[in-house]
């Protein structure tokens, strides 16, 4: 498909812009002035609507296809709640107003908003309050480490590492080793969770914490976490939770509860916030009394009358870690769904989840190799090394699902397990849907026996088929303008 | 999998070419293949003094970055800069033009810490059994 | 379902949740049907006001957009999409990246730029840690012109690590050349600079960027997207890394998020930009196609050793922000800035003919100006909300000794009439 700017045409507007009502016409001096326009395309209004709309027709999305990519739990996102971040008293609502004075008066629907998440992540969480600022899971685990780093410099602490399993997203040491931490990785053991005679191997004075996912990416809730907390709470080490997987214990364990003192959350996956093809997401972060002072600034607070004010006054505080306070119109859709859902609906969601993720993992167990045989929750992780061997890998397969109009699982994620294809269903999805995607990739094997050759050459029914990734890489064409020049 | 007999190697997979003081150092056949294509190498700056074993640079391919280790200390007197153009020839030529680097050997000892082509054979058949094993289980 | 996997039932599946993990408490209210949500929040949304006619920007503005913008990033299959791990079925939101990278180093006139970051702060606190890794060098000389908001979260994520910030003061409303000149050695890494500023005045930094290069700095500028449909662009100034808050295009103001942030640098730098980049390539046919690209530089490669740890970024924002500037296109954008800049200019002169108001102006502005008043900014800004204005932003929160400054935004959107009533409240305010 043509880019934009190959289909434009000098002189074309796409939008009128009003005729100036003022009569001034100012002129600014010429050291100022841009020399030549901006080459944006010059389009009409059909043709960018057309253009674009041709463009969404090459995604596969949660609303047209099943999507079961594992960790990243792509629910069904409520049409409603796309309207509720539309109603012109949030939408047009300007960041600064609670800044003037006697403008906190003025977005006090927004502050309740904020406030009201807060309570409810609380009470799901177990933790004693949040900021809401984070504007994505790995801003939340920044936001998350800078809280530990206060928290041990407060103290006199002398820390230096953080331990994160093997299993973790990469984020977790991106984000520590951006907060100034050495990282040290643990590895799983067999039935895929942490392996505590390792962690006790590396658990020294000079601990800043342990960073783990519950349940983590192997779909494992790990039955010795209240000893492991005990274990980084005797060197004075912090217990951090990455919320990703959250989905899946709603109701039913809280980190809070279990030893955690920070955590973060993932609105746009387990409060099926929409991704947007990569964001905007929102990492809230919450936290027990240890680390509830070092909290970023501002703060929503509720005074007695009920009014709803900003709080700047909090001296340990690590400060600011957004220009505002959060993803709002995120947050927002976010305290929809859970209002929607409710206590119940909010238990039912992981209980679903977790049951779909069951029903594959038996469904597809004997064909594929289960990467570790047990109960699994939110999801379920494979190896496909029995295909590999046939010559057909997890990207094969891959391909092979995207012809069947069904998005691809994650593969080759997580790192500790060879050929892996991990699949998560959620609970917004139908058996009949499940079986749909069971059959397909049963078919898959069923080729790779036959003729793995085959294999090769899908996707046949997409516009485009196994892009060349080296020659991205190599030749960096990400500017149309450079290579036309 | 080829290995050039006269050569030196580590077992982090680089080897070494030493004539007289100067040793030329690039990655070998089963590291370029085991990396896949590689799209870059962030070469590092002449006469940099580098100490064994420490970091000398970091190839990327498509899906992954990889740290490579000076085989041997001393200055480094040359950059292939061809990768700049080519990172492609590390594939392609692993024991040759895919050259990285030249090191004007501080050291010369320090090759007792390195193995001979037939010690990284043997080498290179232990990884490929325990390769094998893992997946056995 | 549970015969199919051997259990009886739903509880059975969470045996690894022992009674000891059990919630201490889980007390939340029952579920509302969707009319009951709607019409609860609709009442949330109705406390906010909207009657307030807005004459404040600081960074974030009141900008019209465009109807086709909004329907378009409606779609389902761009909403409910997800980063394009499997180009195949992604070309869609892989193109529109490429397409908004592509726009931006168009407005921008650098080289190359990333798929976007969080906002226009953590954008510029991405740039000041890229040139801290290019240039090896610790200290950051940073113009008080940069927004107040970006400079404290800047400070707060480098509280822990040992660089030096030196903040240099503005003069005559502009960046203080000599101040900075003074400053400049081989120990820094940057200089952070603002244009148009803070107060909304603009500049010309190509003579800083000169002086910066010869002791081996790098300058980075945050910028005002719209601002740029007329002003001399950081390219031409030759400036390295521009970043800056893509709010203005085409995002609505949503009480601080989600916003946008654009980040453009030199080719040469490129390995050191954080964030998701989307590369031009051809797929096994030799048809054009786009994926994610460079990801080794990514925390899910490199994991500590990424080059940041963002993830994903903020794609349907970019997207939307894509979509805007196609609408406008190159003479609209211009258009766009010259009303901005007109009205503005207009308010301004009858601003000024106020009394009890000075224009703080030596340097020229674009769509916001600083007015120095006779009376406190918090009280008259207290009083002018009894009119029905958001007046603008009190300077004195941020900077000590402009505690009767008021920064006044004007953007397209506010017509004659209420130019003229916002000033007709003024006078009667200061009288």
């Amino acid at each position: 498909m043509k880019l934009i700017f190959e289909k434009s045409k000098p002189g074309r507007l796409g939008f009128q812009q009003p005729v100036s009502d003022v009569p001034v016409k100012a002129t600014l001096p010429q050291k100022y002035v841009r020399q030549k326009e901006a080459a944006l395309p010059e389009m009409s209004e059909l043709d960018v609507v057309r253009h674009f709309t041709q463009l969404s027709q090459r995604n596969f999305s949660v609303d047209a296809n099943f999507y079961p990519l594992g960790s990243c739990t792509m629910k069904y996102n409520p049409k409603f709640t796309e309207k509720v971040a539309a109603l012109a008293g949030f939408a047009e609502l300007h960041p600064l107003l609670p800044q003037l004075r006697s403008g906190e008066k003025y977005v006090q629907g927004a502050l309740e908003v904020l406030y009201e998440t807060e309570q409810w992540l609380c009470e799901i969480t177990g933790m004693k309050a949040f900021t809401m600022q984070p504007l994505a899971g790995a801003h939340g685990e920044l936001t998350g480490v800078m809280l530990i780093a206060a928290y041990h410099k407060a103290k006199g602490n002398k820390k230096k590492f953080i331990i994160i399993p093997d299993s973790s997203h990469g984020t977790n040491p991106a984000s520590a080793a951006v907060a100034g931490y050495d990282i040290v990785s643990v590895p799983s053991n067999k039935e895929g969770g942490m392996d505590i005679v390792k962690l006790k191997a590396v658990l020294t004075d000079e601990c800043a914490g342990l960073m783990i996912t519950s349940p983590d990416t192997h779909g494992v809730f790990n039955s010795h976490i209240t000893e492991i907390a005990e274990l980084v709470h005797a060197v004075d080490g912090i217990m951090y939770y990455d919320g990703a997987n959250l989905n899946a214990t709603m109701g039913r364990c809280r980190p809070g509860d279990v030893g955690f003192d920070v955590v973060h959350l993932n609105l746009h996956k387990t409060f099926a916030t929409p991704h947007g093809g990569g964001g905007p997401g929102a990492g809230p972060v919450g936290v027990g009394a240890k680390l509830e002072n070092f909290l970023p600034i501002s703060r929503v607070s509720k005074c007695v009358d009920g009014f709803f004010a900003l709080k700047y006054d909090y001296q340990d505080s690590i400060g600011y870690i957004a220009s505002f306070y959060g993803a709002f119109g995120v947050i927002l859709k976010a305290y929809a769904y859970m209002l929607l859902l409710g206590k119940d609906g909010l238990k039912a969601t992981s209980d679903h989840a977790v049951l779909n993720a069951n029903y594959l993992m038996s469904r597809l167990k004997g064909v594929y190799r289960v990467a570790f045989d047990r109960i699994c929750m939110h999801d379920c992780v494979f190896s496909a090394d029995r295909q590999a061997e046939r010559g057909v890998h997890a990207i094969d397969i891959a391909k092979f699902l995207i012809d069947r109009k069904i998005h691809p699982p994650t593969v080759y994620f997580p790192l500790t397990v060879k050929e892996a294809i991990m699949i998560e269903p959620t609970e917004t999805e139908s058996k009949e849907t499940m079986d749909v995607f069971v059959e397909a990739m049963l078919e898959a094997d069923a080729l790779s026996q036959k003729d793995p050759e085959q294999f090769h050459s899908f996707p046949k029914t997409m516009p485009i088929s196994r892009p060349d990734e080296t020659k991205a890489a190599r030749e960096m064409k990400v500017n149309f303008f450079a290579q036309n020049e | 999998m080829e290995i050039i007999e006269h050569y030196l190697y580590t077992k982090e997979h680089e080897w070494i070419n030493i004539e007289e003081n100067v040793g030329t150092v690039g990655i070998t056949e089963y590291a370029q293949s085991s990396l896949g294509d590689i799209t870059f190498a962030d070469l590092p700056s002449v006469d940099k003094e580098v100490e064994q074993f420490e970091q000398l640079l970091s190839v990327e391919s498509v899906k992954a970055a990889s740290d490579i280790y000076a085989p041997i200390s001393g200055r480094i007197i040359e950059v292939n800069d061809e990768l700049t153009e080519d990172p492609g020839l590390i594939n392609k030529h692993s024991y040759d033009k895919g050259w990285i680097v030249k090191i004007e050997i501080s050291d010369m000892d320090e090759t007792s810490n390195l193995l001979t082509g037939d010690e990284y054979r043997s080498y290179l058949e232990t990884l490929e059994r325990d390769d094998h094993q893992e997946t056995e289980e | 379902m549970l015969a199919t996997i051997g259990v009886k039932s739903v509880d059975d599946l969470f045996v690894d949740i022992k009674p000891q993990h059990a919630p201490k408490s889980f007390d939340l209210p029952v579920g509302l049907s969707e009319y009951e949500v709607m019409r609860k929040l609709t009442r949330l949304a109705l406390k906010n006001s909207n009657e307030l006619i807005p004459f404040i920007g600081g960074g974030y503005y009141d900008h019209y957009v465009p109807v086709a913008c909004q329907a378009l990033i409606s779609r389902g299959e761009f909403y409910t999409a997800y980063t394009p791990y499997q180009p195949e079925c992604a070309q869609g939101t892989l193109q529109a990246l490429f397409e908004f990278q592509s726009s931006i180093c168009a407005l921008t006139d650098m080289d190359v730029a990333n798929a976007s970051v969080y906002e226009g702060g953590t954008a510029l606190y991405e740039a000041m840690m890229m040139a801290i890794r290019i240039t090896g060098r610790k200290k950051i000389v940073m113009d008080s012109g940069v927004s107040p908001i970006y400079r404290k979260l800047i400070k707060s994520y480098t509280h822990n690590l040992s660089f030096e910030f030196v903040e240099t003061d503005v003069l005559h409303g502009q960046t203080d050349r000599v101040a900075i000149a003074k400053l400049l050695d081989k120990k820094t890494a940057a200089v952070i600079l603002q244009n148009p500023n803070f107060f909304g005045t603009i500049d010309d930094h190509a003579d800083i960027v000169e002086k910066a290069h010869a002791v081996g700095a790098l300058v980075i500028e945050s910028v005002y997207p719209i601002a740029l449909g007329l002003l001399k662009t950081p390219g031409a100034m030759g400036v390295d890394i521009v970043t800056g808050e893509g709010q203005s295009l085409g995002l609505s103001l949503s009480f601080g998020g989600p916003y946008l942030g654009f980040m453009a640098t030199r080719k040469k730098f490129i390995r050191q930009m954080p964030g998701r980049i989307v590369g031009e390539t051809v797929d096994a046919q030799g048809r054009r196609c786009f994926v994610n690209t460079l990801q080794a530089r990514e925390q899910h490669i490199r994991r500590e050793k990424a080059t940041s740890n963002i993830c994903t970024n903020v794609a349907l924002c970019a997207t939307q922000a894509a979509i805007f500037m196609s609408l406008l296109g190159k003479s609209g954008l211009k258009t766009m800035a010259q009303l901005n800049l007109d009205k503005a200019e207009f308010a301004r002169q009858e601003f000024s003919k106020i009394k009890g108001v000075e224009v703080k102006r030596s340097s020229p502005t674009f769509n916001e100006f600083t007015l120095a008043l006779s009376k406190d900014a918090n009280d008259v800004i207290e009083a002018m909300i009894k009119h029905g204005f958001a007046a603008g932003f009190p300077l004195g929160r941020y900077y000590k000794g402009m505690e009767k400054y008021l920064l006044v935004a004007v953007t397209e959107k506010r017509t004659k009439e209420e130019i003229m009533a916002y000033a007709k409240a003024l006078a009667e305010v200061l009288k």
